[in-house]
């Protein structure tokens, strides 16, 4: 680990930086209650992570034709998973999937909460147990 | 380099299998699809990095391009079809009625 160049510095830190936003999301990806949070947690920080890590490898590569690749695989990478995540949020509301506007006890995920006349946000206790994940 | 790459890589194999929890109890489709999703878009980096332990890291990122657009527009059309397909027989009419009364 001693003998890294400065760009190598430079790039393992970006590619440890992205790492760990992978891993956050996939955490969030698991922890979070309701299909939206998920996919809250999991477009934005794959996107940052994906991006991050293209960066360092491109740092490493330096000025070649694969330099050139990799930041084609960025473009698309920016610009094709937020559109699918997008689209798959879509689907979901239109299929009639009502986000979780507030924290109930034993919700099971995939029944509509209908009769929510105070969705009180602050006022709602937060169960330790963390929804239905 | 190739270690610290190699140990990168390791640790993003941990990474990419930890939605498959989510994959597996989704309570719908669309926590499947997101979990699949998510898996998906991880492995892009994970064969790019492949390519520099190989020394062939132009033909990786080619396999690296092609993935991404297979998942991409995989990811499209399945969030298409399940629109249609997992649509509640009772919501429409229930969100007519409600139309119905606000108006």
């Amino acid at each position: 680990m001693s003998d890294f160049t400065v760009l190598e510095w430079i790039s393992a830190v970006f590619i440890v930086l992205g790492i760990g936003f992978m891993l956050i999301g996939s955490i969030g990806v698991i922890r979070l209650p309701d299909f939206y949070s998920r996919t809250h947690a999991a477009s934005k920080t794959d996107t940052l992570g994906i991006l991050l890590v293209i960066v360092g490898l491109m740092i490493l590569e330096g000025f070649t034709i694969n330099m050139g690749k990799l930041a084609f695989v960025l473009i698309f990478v920016a610009l094709a998973n937020p559109i699918g995540s997008h689209a798959l949020a879509r689907a979901a509301m239109e299929s009639g999937l009502k986000p979780l506007l507030f924290r109930k006890e034993e919700w099971d995920g995939t029944s509509v909460i209908a009769d929510s006349k105070k969705p009180s946000i602050g006022k709602s206790k937060q169960s330790p147990s963390g929804g239905s994940a | 380099m190739q270690t610290f790459l190699l140990v990168a890589a390791t640790v993003l194999m941990v990474v990419i299998v930890i939605p498959l929890v989510r994959v597996w109890k989704g309570p719908t489709v669309f926590d499947r699809l997101l979990g699949a999703n998510a898996m998906a878009t991880k492995t892009i980096v994970l064969i790019a990095m492949i390519g520099y332990f190989y020394d062939r890291i132009g033909m990786f990122i080619d396999i690296t391009l092609a993935y991404a657009a297979l998942g991409f527009i995989s990811s499209l059309a399945l969030a298409k079809y399940m629109t249609v397909e997992a649509r509640p027989e009772e919501a429409r009419p229930e969100e007519a009625q409600t139309e119905e009364k606000d108006e």
